[in-house]
């Protein structure tokens, strides 16, 4: 039996090993919760390394799922099967990268429970990373699902003033729209007999079906994503979440009605995909537009960036139902990069809520005064977040954009807009935070970032510049499998009409 | 060595900005500036290269550039765009400008930025926007020219913002970057076009693809437009925004709250020349779609007209400049439009020169008279900085373009400026009367501000400080903000010899760029084509018509300096009160030209406040009170009705609602695990 064989598994289920590891750490005295920390931490990070040489051992040549894993379980039809392919397996990497860096982040700002909030999120870097790697529809529901709970509980417990509104808020949206895909993946059963997501990635349903199951999935995966008018949850759940469960909410959660969109929507029901794409383009261009407009009078700076993060959500469900390979190409791009740069805006947020415990931006200005380091890293997320090129913000905005405009030049027109609001209300956020002259009395003994905080973001500094100039691993790792899904869609709709004519 | 041109400047922004508190700041300043000196000095060896053996540069075969590829990029897809530094005739010339008034304009801020806390940082700022624009200069496919393009946005918003306490510098900070971006959404459309109709993005697999597509019609929005046509106006929207063309252009006059050799570099010499730059490179798709071209020269010549009116009335001796630049910039549009790609070249190889000079000159007044800007409370100043002022006077003979009419012989501005306005001319038609008129009226307004300035700034008698207008500079330099006001001409004094030698050097390149370069610039059709070797498009029977103008076109330009300087001197030197009687007895065009036409009140009633407008409104009218509290809670309010009875919900304990959604979740997998068994 081979290392490799199982690595899958070990990476998706040491967190929770970690997890069952900690309920025998005494609680309630500093040395068990800084044991906890530690154990959590470590734990995290060794999944962290497995999923770097897991990445080392991939083949990106291979369109296929790899590192499979395939038993039965429940019948013929239930299985336990694991495999990532090259959509998958970055999130796998990105989420094992980010849990490390919560933990450090909340190493002084969780004080109560401590043991509690550590068990919770190595539970839930299990169940985010089993949602990515799962290869039966029954196992990504249960990990679909499953992953509520543990973000339910760190909003509702180390959450802010109006945690339970928004903790039973976030329940409530996610939930009303995954009972319909469990409808849907039922229905997928009946028709195909199988829930394995291999098998069921082969099977064509007919089109009249396919209408009903994409509708029933777009229900759950807009939620999540979020798509606007279904985003209403997201800055609730982001202001009153601590800032780990913002870093992961806003870096992975989201991330899981994306890769719901392209394993699922645009894969098994192209036909359905390219029948709804105008919808789903109107509603990505409402979410760039409006949401960034929304943005631009925020007064929190935790809402201001997570109404970002919805348009930035945008131009990832414009490019994923663009269905050519740049667009899609795009969209996992941006994901990924998403989950750097909104992760780490998160946690510079969290910088100043540890110092000052606010997060209106009337309460600050000047900060570059006392926090030059601080004021360089914000720096390079904000111009991240506006996508300037250099960072990996622009790679993925820029090929979500070049691949919807090959099909549909409105829709790029008004993507387009995005460019110029994200600008406005970044920009407006940094100066009103880090430049002006520093004159309130309570900022003027703020302490610029210290060693932990530097050993968190420097390394997120140091891809999001890095994936801007070089963005080759992400793009090569994902190329052919994206190649396939591409080619495959254009198979099953046919040939567009060309939007360049010959001459007259 | 075009790594290094491009590579030194990039290393000596790092070694400043990340470790400029460690080696100190005047390790810093000597390790960008030396750096730039160096990459400047091979800049020239380059350029030299193509000057005098322009085949040999190029290699064996005609207009086959050097490329040096440095990392692969973007894959895919149709994608490939790697990192390549490119190299030909048109390169080598912004390479020289780029680094050539890049390295002045760091050894001019030794002196210029000699007691601000913050000098390693303001030099690693230069050094990365220098890396930015040798980028954007070097690019070999649109993409990496939008990555210079941005980069180059990047520095200047930083730039701009420098002295970050100042909420006018932050405002005009931002105001620089977004307005740029509104460019640049034309400019993003542009190349995703580009690419869909020539089905490349690098540079010479698109321009090879040009000709079989002249004509196809693209459907771009609704409707059938002629492809090349498209692709190159939103293309030139992005040359608008950063070039601050007509109705882009309000981001350059706030742009000079930065500090002045921040002016001098990016916002007269460098940066905002992009824009012709970028037309230039592209001159083979832009010559394949007429009307794009006609919108160019139109525009052009717009600005130049519309930025002198405003340059009359300024009186902030760095507006003046800015507004000259915007005019200037337009300039070189008309001259692409006219499909004289070269004339625009040369008048941005020019105006480099002297434009850096007059901002560095001006720099040297302010630094003299203590950072006060206004003209109002200078004159006379002659006397106290006389090598100030012969630098000076030296930039406004270039710009005003003096030179004797028909013979080779004048300053840097005679031979460039004058050939587009023979350009103009030779365009013929109503858009060529149009063009030619617009420039030589913007020319006698040049002139006359020019004058203005000078008159106000270095004749007559020193004036004393108005209660009204306070210098700009003042907030930042605590340490000259005690000194009494009324004195400051009699503590003004000239400025140290590390900001007078970029000065001399420049004024060097205004006086005799013109003279020595017209010929491979605006000479003969076969000069100029031998010399750009087909990195730009030379067009014979354009070069051709333009030589052939009527001697009074030629010599117009120079009657309009001279009407322009006649005014300035009867107005300013003679009769005094008259400028003020003017503006009182049309007070209506005075405060017209004074702000500027209304562009940024108009654009704050058209685009800011109904965009804050919409966006309160979707947030407390939509998001808030019809989603959240009418439909959310709505719906919530009826749920919990239901089943307040059964569990307290709204007894606020956690473990309830956890409770509650546990068992829902573990009720729904046990039927889906279930029935998947059942019929499994």
């Amino acid at each position: 039996m081979n290392f490799t064989d199982h690595l899958l598994t070990l990476i998706t289920f040491l967190p929770a090993v970690g997890a069952f590891l900690l309920l025998f750490v005494p609680g309630n005295d500093t040395a068990g919760q800084n044991l906890a920390r530690w154990i959590a931490l470590l734990t995290s990070i060794v999944t962290f390394a497995l999923s770097l040489w897991m990445w080392s051992q991939y083949d990106a040549s291979n369109p296929g799922f790899q590192f499979v894993e395939n038993y039965e379980w429940i019948g013929a039809s239930i299985g336990y099967r694991m495999g990532v392919d090259g959509v998958s397996i970055l999130f796998v990497v990105l989420t094992a990268l980010l849990i490390p860096a919560c933990l450090l982040s909340s190493w002084g700002s969780i004080t109560t429970r401590v043991r509690e909030y550590m068990i919770v999120f190595l539970i839930l870097e299990t169940l985010c990373i089993g949602v990515f790697s799962a290869l039966d529809l029954a196992m990504f529901y249960v990990f679909f699902e499953g992953s509520l709970i543990p973000m339910f509980l760190i909003i509702g417990i180390w959450g802010g003033k109006r945690r339970i509104q928004a903790a039973y808020k976030f329940f409530f949206y996610t939930f009303t729209g995954s009972v319909l895909m469990l409808l849907a993946i039922m229905a997928m059963y009946w028709q195909a007999g199988t829930l394995d997501i291999r098998k069921l990635l082969a099977f064509h349903f007919d089109p009249a079906t396919q209408t009903w199951l994409w509708l029933a999935f777009f229900a759950s995966f807009a939620v999540k994503m979020p798509m606007w008018p279904f985003h209403r949850w997201l800055p609730e759940a982001h202001v009153e979440a601590p800032t780990g469960g913002s870093v992961i909410l806003a870096a992975i959660l989201l991330k899981l009605g994306g890769y719901g969109f392209i394993r699922f929507s645009l894969a098994m029901f192209p036909d359905a995909s390219l029948q709804f794409a105008p919808f789903v383009f109107t509603l990505s261009i409402a979410a760039i537009i409006l949401t960034s407009l929304i943005a631009l009078v925020q007064t929190d700076i935790k809402k201001l960036i997570a109404y970002s993060s919805v348009a930035h959500m945008g131009f990832v469900t414009m490019g994923i139902f663009s269905g050519n390979v740049m667009g899609v190409h795009g969209a996992v791009f941006q994901m990924i990069s998403h989950g750097i740069v909104s992760g780490a805006l998160f946690l510079c947020v969290g910088v100043v809520y540890d110092r000052m415990h606010t997060r209106e931006i009337e309460a600050y200005g000047g900060l570059v005064e006392r926090m030059p380091r601080y004021a360089f890293a914000f720096m390079v997320f904000t111009m991240a977040n506006v996508g300037l090129p250099g960072t990996s913000g622009f790679i993925g905005e820029f090929l979500t954009m070049i691949g919807v405009f090959q099909v549909n030049t409105w829709v790029a027109f008004f993507a387009a807009f995005g460019v110029i609001l994200s600008a406005a209300y970044a920009l407006w956020l940094y100066r009103r935070v880090i430049f002006g002259a520093l004159t309130k009395e309570s900022l003027k003994g703020i302490l610029d970032l210290d060693a932990r905080e530097i050993t968190v973001l420097v390394p997120l500094i140091v891809l999001t510049i890095l994936f801007g100039f070089y963005p080759a691993p992400i793009l090569d790792a994902t190329a052919a499998s994206v190649n396939l899904i591409a080619e495959n869609f254009g198979k099953a709709i046919g040939a567009a009409a060309p939007l360049v004519a010959a001459a007259h | 060595m075009i790594q290094a041109i491009v590579f030194f400047p990039l290393i000596g922004a790092l070694i400043a900005g990340l470790l400029g508190r460690i080696i100190g700041h005047r390790t810093a300043e000597y390790v960008t500036t030396g750096l730039l000196i160096i990459a400047a000095a091979l800049s020239w060896v380059v350029f030299a290269g193509y000057w005098f053996a322009p085949e040999a540069a190029e290699g064996a075969g005609h207009a086959e550039a050097t490329k040096v590829l440095v990392l692969e990029w973007i894959h895919s897809g149709p994608l490939a765009l790697d990192w390549v530094l490119r190299v030909d005739t048109l390169t080598a010339v912004m390479l020289v400008v780029v680094t050539t008034v890049s390295s002045l304009v760091h050894v001019y801020s030794i002196g210029y930025m000699a007691d601000d806390p913050h000098r390693a940082r303001f030099f690693a700022y230069l050094s990365l926007f220098t890396f930015a624009m040798l980028m954007l200069v070097t690019a070999d496919n649109f993409l990496q020219m939008f990555f210079g393009w941005e980069g180059v946005g990047l520095a200047s918003y930083l730039l701009i913002g420098f002295w970050y306490t100042r909420p006018a510098a932050s405002a005009a900070a931002i105001k620089a970057f977004v307005v740029n971006r509104v460019g640049d959404f034309g400019f993003a459309l542009g190349i995703f076009a580009s690419l869909m109709i020539l089905g490349h993005l690098d540079f010479d697999g698109a321009f090879h693809a040009v000709p079989e597509h002249v004509g196809q019609t693209i459907r771009f929005l609704s409707w059938d437009l002629d492809a090349m046509t498209v692709a190159c106006l939103l293309l030139f929207m992005g040359a608008m925004g950063k070039s601050a063309q007509f109705l882009l252009h309000t981001w350059l006059p706030d742009a000079m709250e930065g500090p002045t050799p921040v002016s001098a570099l990016i916002h007269a010499a460098t940066m905002v020349t992009a824009g012709v730059f970028m037309v230039a490179r592209l001159s083979p798709m832009f010559e394949a779609a007429p009307f794009a071209m006609n919108v160019v020269f139109v525009v052009g010549a717009i600005t130049a007209f519309f930025a002198a009116t405003v340059g009359l009335v300024q009186n902030d001796i760095k507006r003046v400049i800015a507004y000259s630049t915007c005019s200037q910039l337009g300039y070189m549009f008309v001259a692409l439009g006219a499909g004289m790609f070269s004339a625009g070249i040369f008048h941005l190889f020019t105006h480099a020169f002297f434009k850096a000079l007059l901002f560095l000159g001006a720099g040297s007044v302010i630094h003299a008279m203590h950072h006060e800007q206004d003209m109002r409370n200078m004159g006379g100043l002659a006397k106290k900085i006389p090598r100030t002022y012969w630098m000076m006077l030296i930039g406004t003979l270039a710009l005003t373009g003096v030179g004797i009419p028909g013979l080779p012989i004048g300053f840097a501005g005679f031979f460039s400026k004058d050939a587009i306005i023979e350009t103009a001319y030779s365009v013929g038609g109503n858009l060529g009367t149009f063009g030619f008129w617009s420039l030589v009226i913007a020319a006698m307004f040049t002139s006359f501000y020019s004058w203005r300035l000078i008159h106000l700034t270095f004749h007559g008698d020193p004036r004393p400080a108005h209660a009204a207008a306070h210098g700009h500079d003042d907030h930042a330099h605590d340490d000259h903000g005690h000194e009494d006001h009324g004195s400051a001409y009699d503590n003004a004094h000239e400025s140290p010899n590390v900001m007078m030698v970029p000065l001399y050097v420049l004024a060097a390149g205004a006086v005799l760029a013109g003279f020595i370069w017209h010929d491979q610039f605006v000479g003969h059709a076969e000069h100029i084509a031998h010399f750009f070797a087909g990195s730009l498009v030379v067009t014979d029977s354009v070069v051709e018509a333009v030589h052939s103008v009527p001697f009074w076109v030629q010599s117009s330009a120079t009657i309009a300096m001279l009407i322009g300087f006649g005014a300035a001197w009867y107005m300013y030197m003679v009769d005094k009160a008259m400028p003020a009687r003017l503006a009182a007895t049309n007070p209506g065009l005075y405060k017209f030209l004074l702000n500027k036409w209304y562009f940024d009140e108009l654009y704050n009633f058209l685009f800011v406040r109904p965009a804050l407008y919409i966006g309160r409104a979707l947030w407390k009218g939509f998001d808030d009170w019809l989603v959240d509290q009418t439909i959310v809670e709505g719906l919530g309010h009826r749920v919990k009705d239901v089943t307040a009875r059964v569990v307290k919900l709204q007894s606020g304990y956690l473990y309830h609602y956890a409770f509650v959604m546990l068992i829902g979740v573990a009720l729904l997998l046990t039927w889906a695990i279930t029935m998947g068994g059942l019929l499994g």
